[in-house]
């Protein structure tokens, strides 16, 4: 990039001095602030660990008794919506790689970006006011006519604001996300196989089968891992929709429904005191270690394929 | 290799003789289109029925149906007329095609909700006045927009900085341990859910301030946390296009260092850096629960940073929400102006940030 170790160096002016210095000063700031982010969560996280129901009037009985179902409510969300958006982003971004027209393509990917920019709190808006009460008729059918099976089990929630509207808001949400590094990785396919492929007389969908889907697999994959990693840490589109009562079940459509860490402190952060605050900001730590882990998984898949190092 | 020129008798029943063998047994150019306009027909006129009976005509049930019966019929065909491969083929085409439709249901519900609903309160007065003993109708969100301007700016002047100088760092400068701590450092920091953020900037700001206090200064910060590996990122990618060439020859002519990044490679990514600055700020204005949580919210104005709680849009949006009194339809009109005017704000700052993109970046070739 620069300068080869040449014996002879350069004379080193003050205004270099001065320049790389403050380069060195604003890198290590990024790690002073993770430093601190990391310091300030564990120390405050302290007290919650070892509190009881006396220290703290948000705990039934410990800690880890608290934070269990939440745990398991930001998960299941989460992976709700990764198994809805998954297989539509991947259509879409098919679609705008392969299948439309070269001249529109940008102007289809510049569209599904748009929705990457609609603030969250606009999605809960919107997930509250139209979708929970359009989905809701469609909840009651599936309980009357599919109530044997165990997710659809009764009875229906009348408002719709139940798990699945929440992974439903999560799923647009992540779509974006999921699509753009999709599509930048199918487009990365090598020309050739795909002209060898079509030479062969294979039809459009037998060319993307053989030769873009095995090229994008690890790329698909840490797509849909950092689709997860932003659903995980999600906070006012499910705190907004989602009426959650903190169980813990896997019913999808009644109004028993699991909370999620993020939505959980977003919603009773501003009325805590004492200990309390304490507690909720250990879930934050808690919160913090799972979607790290998430993302550490997604950037050691990457990893393993360098090709794909620009895809994110 | 025999496979290839198989006898047409083995075909099948469907290699009859015909007239011109290069279009046998394959559907006319227009099929789909004419399948499609049946398929939406047919779903139409059952759901047309069915309000005949007095229940209001379904416009999605219409469209899904068709879908369905698209599918169906074009798979169908196909795979009578062309063979079992050709139907796989338009079966995936359909799929394709749903998929982008399908993930255009939520944009284009999204658009019309937010301007309908938003455009009954978005007038002069929303603009004018703030909340302070507003109860019920009127008010308005001058204390949110100057709140946003004013954390959000300071967020900028926090990150921007700092942002570039590391994305310089790394790609002038950075060798060895310290270069690749940090780019994995931006990596985690990219990582950080925005509500983790918010609790940082709390946990900081209660030591000097004791706990439970919420100032401007400590939403900046929380935005300043999730903002600067965005700058990083994009700045480093924007740096990095500059061609070795033109640092070289920077430096033929005795440039020193700091001056060939300053007036050499800086100039030729500016455009990109600014871009990525303002796509940077847009993913942040819209941030509601590190505001929610370190700068808290509030019925009246207050310009200073570091004195008292400070509303934004997206806070504010929430709130009321939230918080409905009486009448109730008052404060959602509210939430969904102060919605309007957060989304408008966003696609401008997205719309001017590609415009710069491509009208100011450098000129290759001669």
């Amino acid at each position: 990039m620069t300068t080869a170790a040449a014996p002879i160096r350069a004379k080193q002016r003050p205004g270099d001095r001065v320049f790389s210095k403050s380069a060195v000063f604003a890198g290590s700031m990024i790690l002073v602030t993770l430093a601190a982010v990391a310091t300030f969560l564990i120390v405050q996280s302290i007290p919650a660990f070892v509190a009881d129901s006396e220290d703290a009037s948000i705990l039934d009985s410990n800690f880890w008794a608290y934070v269990g179902p939440l745990v398991f409510g930001t998960i299941w969300a989460a992976a709700l919506a990764l198994l809805i958006a998954l297989p539509i982003s991947i259509g879409i971004a098919l679609f705008i790689s392969h299948y439309a027209p070269r001249r529109l393509a940008s102007v289809l990917g510049y569209i599904v970006d748009l929705l990457a920019a609609v603030p969250s709190v606009v999605f809960g808006l919107w997930g509250i006011g139209v979708l929970a009460p359009a989905v809701q008729p469609i909840y009651t059918w599936l309980v009357d006519n599919l109530g044997w099976f165990p997710l659809f089990a009764g009875p229906v929630s009348g408002t719709g604001r139940t798990i699945l509207t929440a992974a439903l808001v999560l799923a647009v949400m992540i779509i974006p996300i999921i699509t753009a590094i999709s599509r930048e990785v199918f487009l990365q396919t090598p020309v050739l196989h795909e002209e060898a492929a079509l030479a062969l007389g294979a039809t459009r969908w037998e060319m993307i089968r053989t030769a873009v889907l095995p090229f994008g697999r690890p790329g698909i994959i840490s797509a849909a891992v950092l689709g997860l990693g932003r659903a995980l840490g999600e906070t006012m589109a499910v705190a907004m929709v989602l009426s959650a009562t903190g169980a813990i079940t896997f019913q999808l459509l009644t109004s028993v429904n699991p909370s999620t860490i993020a939505a959980n402190i977003a919603l009773s952060f501003p009325e805590a005191y004492g200990i309390n605050v304490n507690v909720l900001i250990a879930t934050g730590l808690i919160l913090f270690i799972v979607t790290f882990a998430v993302n550490a998984i997604a950037r050691w898949i990457v990893a393993r394929r360098a090709e794909f190092s620009g895809a994110n | 290799m025999t496979t290839t020129i198989t006898p047409p008798e083995t075909r099948g029943p469907t290699a009859a003789p015909v007239s011109n063998s290069l279009t046998a047994g394959k559907l006319p150019n227009g099929a789909p289109w004419m399948v499609l306009g049946a398929s939406l027909l047919v779903s139409a006129g059952l759901f047309g029925v069915i309000a005949l009976s007095g229940a209001e005509f379904n416009w999605v049930g219409t469209f899904v149906v068709a879908a369905i019966i698209y599918v169906a019929t074009i798979t169908l065909l196909s795979r009578i007329v062309e063979g079992a491969r050709r139907s796989t083929d338009r079966f995936v085409t359909a799929l394709v095609t749903g998929a982008f439709l399908l993930a255009m249901i939520p944009l284009i519900s999204l658009s019309i909700t937010v301007v309908t609903f938003g455009l009954n309160r978005f007038d002069v007065e929303f603009f004018t006045y703030s909340m302070r003993n507003v109860t019920g109708e009127g008010g308005g969100a001058l204390h949110a927009i100057v709140g946003t301007v004013l954390m959000t700016g300071t967020a900028a002047l926090i990150s921007i900085p700092i942002g570039l100088m590391t994305s310089i760092y790394l790609v002038e400068y950075g060798r060895g341990r310290l270069a690749r701590g940090i780019t994995f450092l931006v990596d985690v920091m990219t990582g950080i859910p925005s509500i983790v953020a918010g609790l940082f900037a709390y946990a900081l700001f209660a030591i000097f301030w004791g706990p439970g206090t919420r100032t401007g200064i400590a939403g900046a910060v929380a935005l300043a946390v999730l903002m600067i590996p965005v700058v990083v990122r994009s700045s480093e990618e924007m740096l990095r296009l500059v061609p070795v060439e033109l640092r070289e020859a920077s430096y033929a002519l005795g440039v020193p260092k700091w001056l060939t990044i300053v007036k050499v490679v800086l100039p030729t990514s500016i455009a990109g850096i600014t871009t990525g600055i303002m796509l940077s700020i847009a993913r942040v204005i819209g941030e509601t629960a590190p505001l929610l949580i370190a700068a808290g919210f509030t019925n009246s104005v207050n310009y200073d940073m570091t004195e008292g709680r400070m509303q934004s849009l997206p806070v504010f949006v929430y709130t009321q929400y939230a918080n409905q009194g009486n009448p109730p339809e008052a404060y959602l009109d509210r939430a969904w102006a102060a919605a309007l005017t957060l989304i408008l704000i966003v696609m401008v700052l997205n719309l001017v940030a590609r415009l710069v993109a491509r009208f100011f970046a450098p000129k290759y070739g001669r």
